[in-house]
């Protein structure tokens, strides 16, 4: 019973790597969980079942943080030492104020029951929306770079793009929420 | 000396158990790898999990008990399944249809009054599962202590707890509490297909799931799972039942729905309208009670407007796990259907428009898990070699913040196990304790999610407010079950938890639940050999009368009558002490002192005897 690795990427047997081949993420997965499974311990010792519970929680923590590639990103971030939280993402990307202030004015309006705001709110979802896809684009050749430079400066921007993504999705979130709260 | 016992390695049998809320099953996979289900005595596969403690004090379980929910209905339970985990206050809505009492006690376990006792849930769960280990050790000819259990995806962390509590009281290790649907699935891949994604809708007697797998080269990977632990066949019965008593109010101008045995008797009557509702358009309710009669037609028409709200209640859950699940409607393969809700004809229309496909029925609906249960017992005995399961948990779970906001440590539908580690500290000089609430579901606020326990970190040494750090572990392990553990993060030492469930049993409960009922089996030993004991004083005693009105009675000395009076007022003295072993000391006493008036009687006997041959 070796311990298992604590590092995910070591853990799956992978190079520290941003982009990842999925279906080869999937099958590492699938091995390694027949490997180590506790229904494989059920009759084993105490120790034994203890074990396999302890390997495969973190097995399943790490498959879960390595499939996702913003949970990826972020763990490879963390593990070179970056600050990582939801901070980052709280404070409005100044190249966003004036459509955020824009789409904060439609959403109280529709609050107030003013339908005529409707429109404006489903153009500033499919603003948005198209905008997290493009950095999710542009996240991905990121990725690519920093797998071959290995440059931290590309991680310092990757963090940057991070944050700002996070803070499109919960503009996206909002008003989704909003405009299906308002038609019910 | 005992000569060392060597196993040649057979393994150990493990049954799968499905745990029902209207029918409990147990199954075992034969030499052919082949999962079957064991009838039980009286032939039948589908125990009612119905619950009777008949006046002389005996627990009957299954067919027999059914029975007496019409004859005994405040000495009967049924559906015990949905007040599994839950609170008093969770369920006043439910006791309110059901006709059994819950007796005053504590808040956070639910005690039902059967006559003149009271039961827990997992109490109750356990006379259902003592009677399938004894069909199965009928059937099988040895003793079964391991056990897989069944439950629904969506039961929380109290429900999933309390099942295992009802496994430990009946004498059964649990092995593993599987999800229901994600059995199903794996009778079903094994049977039919391999390959895909595949929804298993699973609407039984009170509870509804919903899961999407992916199989793959013999893993069976839940993606999503969603549910509702109170939705199922009960509440349809329910609805045709208020109609019912309605009727039956205005048509004699009388309340009958305080009479349990009515009620009952109306149950058993619309549930079989309802199950021919499912082959035919239209079928009658009738109904007798104390001579008066009731009938009402009821077309399949009017039935479906009945109960449609009901199976649109299991659309929202659909809908959710295809999101979580992150697939397309077009990606999934097949529709499995589970539970005996589903051979509603009203519910296959509304799976088959949801999922744009028509759903597989090939299975028995009604045995569909039970199967799987035994299959994942074979997985986990070691004689099913290449099934994987990879179950996920149904709710996240998270503790509470500042301000009663819930911060989410693993979020639903995460493949289990699952582990989250979080650090702790003081927020005063010297503190020694720390509560840390934790919760289930999906809501922003704690009091909006369901409590599952609060973990007390005690004995913390003291510091300056803030430099503590106790790192807590959350696990949530392959049953869904959470594990709590702690360390002083400084000192690497083990920091001691107190576990406080919000619902259900410590453990304390149940251990002493398992030694009453061991208690009671003494008991109900030694009640068994006084028992005995008092024929066979009986025996001797008519014996000893008779005797005396014998000639060879007579020929005693004095003493050796008074021997004899002795030892028969003892016997007697001691004939209603409750203690076999007494009365035995006595008889053997008794006996002892007539030996010789029996050696007299044989004399006589034989002396009158020779004298007949005289004549």
């Amino acid at each position: 019973m070796n311990p298992v690795p604590s590092n995910y990427y070591d853990f799956f047997g992978l190079e520290h790597k941003l982009d990842l081949d999925l279906p080869d993420l999937e099958k590492r997965f699938y091995a390694l969980s027949r490997q180590y499974h506790p229904d494989r311990y059920t009759l084993k010792s105490r120790e034994e079942q203890q074990y396999a519970l302890d390997a495969t929680a973190i097995l399943n923590d790490a498959y879960r943080t390595l499939r996702d590639p913003l949970a990826r990103a972020e763990y490879l971030l963390k593990e070179n030492g970056f600050d990582i939280g939801e901070q980052g993402s709280k404070n409005v990307p100044t190249e966003l104020l004036e459509e955020v202030f824009e789409l904060n004015m439609a959403l109280e309006e529709l609050r107030g029951g003013d339908e005529s705001a409707r429109p404006a709110l489903e153009e500033a979802r499919k603003k948005f929306v198209a905008m997290r896809d493009q950095i999710d684009s542009d996240l991905q050749a990121r990725f690519a770079e920093y797998d071959r430079t290995r440059d931290r400066d590309v991680l310092a921007d990757i963090r940057g793009m991070l944050n700002r993504r996070r803070y499109v999705r919960n503009l996206v979130n909002e008003v989704e929420k909003e405009l299906a709260g308002a038609a019910a | 000396m005992t000569p060392i016992q060597i196993d040649f390695g057979k393994p150990e049998r493990v049954v799968g158990i499905d745990l029902g809320t209207t029918n409990s099953l147990v199954a075992y996979l034969d030499s052919a790898q082949h999962p079957v289900v064991i009838p039980g005595e009286d032939g039948d596969k589908l125990v009612p999990s119905v619950v009777t403690l008949t006046k002389k004090g005996d627990i009957v379980v299954g067919n027999k008990a059914r029975a007496a929910l019409i004859d005994e209905p405040d000495r009967t339970v049924y559906s015990i399944k949905r007040l599994m985990g839950r609170g008093v206050g969770d369920v006043q809505d439910e006791l309110k249809l059901f006709p059994f009492r819950s007796a005053e006690g504590s808040e956070s376990v639910i005690r039902i009054l059967l006559g003149e006792r009271t039961f827990t849930p997992p109490e109750i769960s356990a006379f259902i599962l003592r009677q399938l280990k004894k069909n199965a050790e009928a059937f099988l000819g040895e003793p079964v202590t391991k056990a897989v259990i069944t439950v629904p995806a969506y039961f929380n962390d109290a429900q999933r707890q309390a099942t295992k509590d009802a496994g430990r009281i009946a004498g059964l290790e649990v092995l593993r509490l599987v999800n229901e649907p994600t059995a199903a699935a794996l009778a079903y891949g094994l049977d039919k297909r391999r390959e895909g994604i595949v929804a298993v809708y699973d609407l039984g007697g009170g509870t509804f799931d919903i899961s999407i797998l992916k199989l793959h080269e013999g893993i069976f990977e839940v993606l999503a799972t969603n549910g509702d632990t109170h939705l199922g066949g009960d509440d349809i019965d329910n609805r045709l039942i208020h109609i019912a008593l309605e009727d039956v109010h205005t048509e004699w101008g009388k309340d009958i729905s305080h009479y349990g045995d009515a009620v009952q008797t109306l149950r058993r009557a619309v549930i079989e309208a309802k199950e021919r509702l499912s082959f035919v358009p239209s079928t009658k309710i009738e109904f007798a009670y104390k001579g008066k009669r009731y009938q009402r037609e009821i077309t399949r028409e009017l039935f479906e407007k009945l109960i449609a709200d009901i199976v649109d209640r299991t659309l929202g859950p659909c809908r959710n796990c295809i999101k979580d699940a992150d697939v397309t409607v077009e990606q999934i393969d097949e529709v499995v259907l589970v539970g005996g809700s589903t051979r509603i004809p009203m519910v296959r229309n509304a799976v088959e428009t949801l999922f744009r496909a028509k759903p597989h029925t090939d299975l028995n609906p009604d045995e569909v898990v039970a199967l799987g249960a035994a299959v994942q017992a074979g997985i986990l005995s070691g004689t099913v070699e290449n099934q994987l399961l990879l179950d996920v948990t149904p709710l996240s779970l998270g503790i509470e913040t500042m301000g009663g906001v819930v911060s989410k440590l693993i979020h639903r539908n995460s493949t289990i196990p699952a582990s989250a580690t979080e650090t702790f500290t003081t927020a005063v000089d010297g503190q020694r304790n720390v509560l840390i609430h934790v919760l289930q579901g999906e809501r922003e606020l704690a009091k909006d999610n369901r409590s599952l326990a609060r973990f007390d970190l005690k004995d913390i040494d003291p510091l300056p407010a803030g430099m503590a750090r106790i790192e807590v572990r959350f696990l949530i392990d392959a049953n869904g079950i959470l594990n709590v553990t702690a360390r002083d993060a400084r000192t690497g030492k083990e920091q001691s938890v107190e576990i406080k469930p919000s619902y259900g049993l410590t453990d304390e409960q149940v251990e002493a639940m398992i030694s009453e009922s061991i208690d009671r089996a003494e008991e109900d030993f030694r009640a068994r050999q006084v028992a005995e004991a008092r024929v066979e004083a009986d025996r001797i005693l008519a014996a000893v009368d008779k005797a005396k009105q014998n000639d060879a009675y007579l020929d005693l000395t004095d003493q050796e009558r008074s021997e004899i009076t002795r030892a028969l007022n003892e016997l007697l003295v001691v004939y209603h002490a409750d203690d076999h072993l007494l009365i035995r000391a006595k008889i053997e006493q008794l006996n002892n002192a007539t030996m010789k008036l029996a050696e007299n009687m044989i004399n006589t006997a034989v002396s009158s005897a020779l004298k007949g041959t005289k004549i």
